[in-house]
């Protein structure tokens, strides 16, 4: 799950990691108040789940608490547009409203699970305000690691280290030390899966603040952290992926026009891979679970055909323990309720096959039964066009 | 022959009175498992599916010999359970529990470099050597005992692979399913030299998906040291980065963890790639002429 700009610096506040004073604000008045209370000089900061904001104009600097409430009422409702956000962009409905600081340096510090080592890393790097994966490809010798052991958690030498490589001394030291425990203890505290301060304000009075924070979580890991949980903007999602996700069904948007419905995540993404190979394009991923039931593809079937895009669909299901007959009913009884137009093309196998195609094939719909994937696949990319 | 598990493996079913527990225990013996023990803290002393229940473990590896286990026990208890599990020495841990949190999994893996136990998952269908030992939740009728080791991150996409191997004539000497998370047991390099050392296994699938570096690892050890043939099959070439693919662990982070570099990997370490998941059976009987 990922949340926005503003929320991850409330975690970090709460955990000792050092933010500029501002405060987040949904209308124009608010903004004033907030650069009131922390200006006159402030940052006006909108807030959508995407980089590269300043360069799409979501991101202004402003002297006094009057210019604030004016620039505010262009941003809060504006459509920003960043090379995250796709061409649609995102509406902005606050704003983080921020005390302006003096730059001095941008650092980058990272927190991340490194598969490969089974570990939490955390990453420093004297080259802040770019994305860290050009810095790891250009100069990796300007990226400083230390990975926590799991039993004993990050060491005081560990934080110390990062903040010398950093090139810090003195007070700053000291703050970038109590900076870097903060975060640590912020991203363990909350099963965090990614905590990125980039940059990493040094600032020309040597004080050490994020200047701006990404924090993603481990979704499974959210049913113990209600308070996180309760971060979540919908806004910030698809409507058929927030109704999905009601279902506990797993599915992804995409851009093709060959909806599919599959049972088991690799098996699903494989189906998508074997749409384009036909020569089509999947216009989503959709797993109803390796242990399906005639519920599930009910739901399943109705978001898939509720995405306009969709000009034909198919359902793969391999049924191992599960019966092929049970699925075939909740197909038949989705597309009844629905009165689906579009073209279904069905795989299914598994025990009680036969009877499973027998459901389809009396039950008066358009079904295209297929033998295996591929001429699944053929075959519903063939309908499309 | 198989590896990790075979007709002398004694299981014990480790959240057996629980609703998957219960159905997939039956399955299991069905299949012909030795399900010897099972385990519920706060049942000890009763018998579930005629088998007896034990409070710990330990008592259950002490009384009736388990020395592999089965989980079948909540996300948020899973851990523990398969810490418990390799703490009173079961050589093979299975955990099908899917939803265990990161931080949850890095502590079991630090907790179990001190254990000789191998853990096969979690978020897996389990492990099966055909006509021997089933522990897991596939289909047991599917596999068919031969001499194709099965290394999989997927569960419903291994079964396909089964079948078609199982239509071009091959069986399994032990498919495995490593389990869809960012962190799991065993993973393919740890598997691919038991079935090296494998005389019944004749040649290896592995099918892997986007996110993270294993395929990678193992094509560098494939290219290094692994003498039997390989046939390979990446999941997700569709896929659009930073997304969950359903699995925790299928995702493209910071353009790193892509199908193709997977593919690309495999291919210079000389496996079989089967660019269609339709083609995996195919891929092999041609890998094997």
């Amino acid at each position: 799950m990922k949340i926005h700009e503003y929320q991850a610096k409330q975690i970090l506040a709460r955990y000792g990691a050092r933010i500029p004073r501002g405060d987040v604000a949904a209308t124009p008045a608010e903004a004033r108040a907030i650069a009131a209370k922390v200006g006159p000089r402030v940052v006006l900061k909108a807030q959508i789940h995407a980089g590269g904001r300043g360069k799409g104009g979501g991101i202004k600097v402003v002297t006094s608490p009057e210019e604030a409430e004016r620039l505010a009422r262009d941003m809060i409702g504006m459509r920003l547009i960043t090379h995250q956000t796709g061409p649609g962009g995102k509406i902005v409905k606050r704003l983080l409203v921020e005390e302006a600081l003096d730059i001095g340096r941008e650092l980058y510090l990272g927190v991340v699970i490194d598969r490969a080592r089974e570990s939490v890393v955390i990453m420093a790097s004297t080259e802040g305000g770019v994305e860290i994966e050009k810095v790891a490809a250009e100069t990796p010798d300007l990226i400083f690691k230390e990975y926590v052991h799991a039993g004993t958690g990050l060491g005081g030498f560990q934080t110390r280290k990062l903040a010398f490589q950093l090139g810090l001394s003195g007070e700053t030291h000291k703050q970038a030390v109590k900076f870097v425990a903060g975060l640590y203890k912020a991203f363990e505290g909350t099963d965090a899966s990614l905590a990125e301060i980039n940059p990493l304000l040094v600032t020309k009075q040597g004080d050490v603040l994020a200047l701006d924070a990404k924090m993603n979580f481990d979704d499974n890991a959210l049913p113990r952290h209600p308070e996180i949980l309760a971060m979540r903007d919908l806004d910030e999602e698809l409507p058929l992926e927030v109704e999905a996700g009601k279902y506990n069904l797993n599915y992804i948007k995409l851009d093709g026009n060959v909806g599919c419905m599959v049972n088991g995540a690799g098996l699903a993404m494989a189906t998508m891979d074997i749409i384009k190979y036909a020569g089509g394009m999947p216009a989503n991923f959709l797993d109803v679970g390796g242990g399906v039931t005639e519920e599930a593809v009910t739901n399943a079937f109705k978001i898939l055909v509720s995405d306009e895009d969709v000009k034909a669909a198919l359902i793969n299901i391999f049924g191992g323990i599960v019966r092929c007959d049970m699925i075939a009913s909740g197909v038949v009884k989705a597309a009844k309720d629905l009165g689906t137009k579009i073209p279904v093309v069905i795989r299914l196998e598994g025990t009680n096959v036969e009877l499973g195609k027998k459901i389809l094939a009396e039950s008066g719909l358009a079904f295209h039964a297929a033998d295996g994937m591929k001429a699944a696949a053929e075959k519903v990319v063939a309908l499309v066009k | 022959m198989s590896i990790l598990i075979d007709e002398k493996t004694r299981v014990v079913v480790q959240g057996i009175t629980g609703g998957e527990g219960t159905f997939h225990t039956q399955r299991m013996l069905e299949y012909g498992t030795k399900v010897v023990a099972g385990m519920t803290p706060g049942k000890g002393g009763t018998k579930h599916l005629n088998v007896p229940v034990f409070n710990t473990v330990a008592e259950a590896v002490k009384a009736e010999g388990a020395n592999a286990a089965a989980i079948f026990v909540p996300p948020f208890f899973a851990a523990d359970a398969i810490m418990e599990a390799a703490d009173a020495g079961v050589s093979v841990v299975v955990c099908i529990t899917e939803g265990i949190p990161t931080f949850d999994m890095i502590k079991v893996k630090t907790f179990l470099r001190e254990k000789p136990a191998a853990l096969i998952g979690p978020n897996t269908p389990g492990i099966i050597s055909p006509g021997k030992c089933k522990i897991g939740i596939m289909p047991g009728h599917i596999h068919k005992l031969g001499t194709i080791g099965i290394i999989s991150r997927s569960g419903t996409l291994t079964y396909e692979a089964v079948q078609q191997v199982t239509r071009q004539g091959y069986g399994q000497s032990t498919a495995v399913g490593i389990g869809g998370d960012p962190i799991v047991g065993l993973k393919y390099i740890e598997l691919l030299k038991l079935f090296r050392d494998d005389p019944g296994t004749e040649a290896v699938i592995l099918i892997g998906e986007i996110g993270g570096t294993a395929e990678d690892e193992a094509a560098e050890y494939i290219k290094k040291e692994f003498p039997k043939p390989v046939v390979g099959f990446i999941a997700g070439q569709t896929a659009p980065p930073g997304r969950r693919m359903g699995h925790a662990g299928a995702i493209i982070a910071g353009g790193k963890g892509t199908a193709k570099e997977k593919m690309d990997a495999l291919r210079a370490a000389g496996v079989h790639v089967a660019q269609s998941p339709a083609e995996i059976g195919a891929t092999l009987k041609a890998a094997l002429k």
